[in-house]
């Protein structure tokens, strides 16, 4: 009778976390940050139908970095549990920190008991009634959740693009600068990003039930004017 | 998360039944219970989209049980439903159709076709059969405004989930017979949105007037018949200032006949 190999705990965890680490390094850097109107989400994305950032509910906003068809499948997942619990109950219980809980335990169970860990990074985004109630929930590869203030960046080169982001923001501003902002924390100073190598979405407070919009080229190239 | 073979897809009516909540689950054997019953509607195509209208009364038997039933809604930015028939059912399956919808365009990433929600409803219908074979009949009109084509469109079922598209108009519930009428006389193909408003306006009128069951302008109370209109620029609701003017109008002329 043959006996596995031992393997210590501690390597276990470090090999997963290497291998998931890896993957997400190999996408795009993604940026939330809160602006004078709601939430804006911005990202590198050349695909114009290959979503990062999409709308989980009526103030809830999702955004993945890292493989697609991974944070897809958990996207799609989201968008059932949150339909079913307002259906359940009522559309105001949705929420996004039982949403980001959620999506934990299913990223800490594959990391822990999966065939591999999945190498994605969520931001779970809501917007309140005003700026002191959004809130911006980061979850990692292994289940981890960042209750995050104010901005959130998610994906491969991170750290880079958090300096730059921290050096740049301002509270309340409008959604041209938010842009801009992101923008120059994305590509940093000696690269240039193009309208159409990007995705903006924005959760915005407008009055109505759906805060989620989807801001198309020809809108954020008007915008970067 | 399901595994691949028995996948809802982007369908909620089906990811109820896999989670155990389908709501056409089916109904008792008393036949006799007195249910509220929702009634008349009406819709017509128009130039530029369509016109829907209906009444706010349900009734229990002889009795009034509500009058301020919204049966007429947007199922979502350029569609629209009107329901007749048992109140109960008829509210959850447009509850469930308008979270049908939205749950498609948020898995799928973009909205269904018109035709397709078209489909879809019926569906819903066809679900309800069993519950319609026991006095549960739930009938719906349903109509938007195609963005592939730049035109209003309208259906109407039955209770087996026949899908029917009209041309012109249609009314649904128990005043439809009046309804029609008034609409059959009145309608031609060129009518603008503001007459279309004013010609449901008028049919809801005229079967209030000879149904019991449907319920007429109440300006005591400011319940007037939900009128919308669905054209390129979405679904919009008259207000009741408007209708309280509409019906104004429309009282002088019956009154001067």
């Amino acid at each position: 009778m043959s006996m596995p190999f031992y393997v210590p705990p501690e390597q276990f965890m470090k090999d997963r976390a290497d291998y998931a680490r890896k993957g997400i390094a190999r996408g795009r850097t993604l940026v939330a940050l809160q602006y004078e109107n709601g939430i804006a989400i911005i990202s590198e994305n050349p695909s114009t139908t290959l979503h990062k950032i999409s709308e989980i509910y009526d103030r809830i906003a999702f955004a993945g970095v890292g493989k697609y068809n991974e944070f897809d499948q958990l996207r799609v997942a989201g968008v059932r549990a949150a339909d079913l619990k307002g259906y359940q109950f009522s559309r105001q219980d949705v929420d996004a920190r039982s949403l980001a809980n959620q999506y934990a335990q299913i990223l800490s169970q594959m990391f822990s008991e999966g065939p591999k860990p999945m190498e994605v990074e969520l931001l779970v985004a809501e917007i309140g009634s005003d700026a002191s109630s959004d809130r911006l929930f980061h979850v990692l590869y292994d289940g981890t959740v960042l209750d995050e203030h104010n901005f959130s960046v998610l994906g491969g080169d991170s750290e880079a693009v958090l300096t730059r982001l921290k050096a740049g923001y301002k509270s309340q501003m409008s959604i041209k600068e938010a842009i801009a902002v992101s923008i120059l924390a994305l590509s940093g100073a000696e690269r240039k990003l193009n309208h159409d190598e990007l995705e903006v979405a924005l959760l915005e407070r407008n009055g109505r039930r759906r805060c989620f919009r989807r801001i198309e080229d020809a809108e954020i190239k008007a915008l970067l004017g | 998360m399901f595994v691949a073979g028995s996948d809802p897809g982007a369908n909620f009516g089906e990811l109820l039944k896999r989670v155990g909540m389908s709501p056409f689950a089916s109904h008792s054997e008393e036949n006799d219970l007195e249910i509220p019953h929702a009634t008349t509607c009406v819709a017509m195509r128009c130039l530029g989209g369509v016109v829907m209208a209906g009444d706010r009364r349900a009734t229990s038997g002889n009795l009034i049980s509500h009058r301020s039933m919204e049966k007429v809604v947007s199922a979502d930015d350029f569609s629209g439903v009107a329901i007749a028939g048992a109140a109960g059912p008829a509210m959850e399956m447009i509850k469930l159709f308008q979270l049908q919808l939205e749950h498609y365009e948020k898995v799928e990433g973009q909205t269904l076709s018109l035709e397709g929600k078209a489909n879809q409803l019926s569906m819903f219908v066809r679900s309800n059969l069993p519950a319609a074979m026991q006095g549960l009949v739930v009938v719906p009109i349903f109509a938007g405004f195609d963005l592939s084509s730049k035109s209003g469109r309208l259906w109407d079922y039955d209770v087996t989930g026949g899908r029917y598209e009209e041309k012109d108009f249609v009314a649904t519930g128990s005043g439809m017979l009046h309804a029609s009428t008034v609409m059959r006389v009145a309608w031609r193909r060129d009518l603008a949105v503001d007459d279309a408003v004013k010609l449901c306006a008028k049919a809801l009128w005229e079967a209030s007037d000879a149904d019991s069951a449907t319920g007429g302008p109440d300006a005591l109370r400011g319940i007037y018949p939900v009128v919308a209109s669905i054209t390129k620029d979405g679904w919009s609701a008259i207000s009741n200032e408007k209708l309280s003017q509409i019906y104004g109008e429309i009282a002088k002329e019956v009154g001067s006949r």
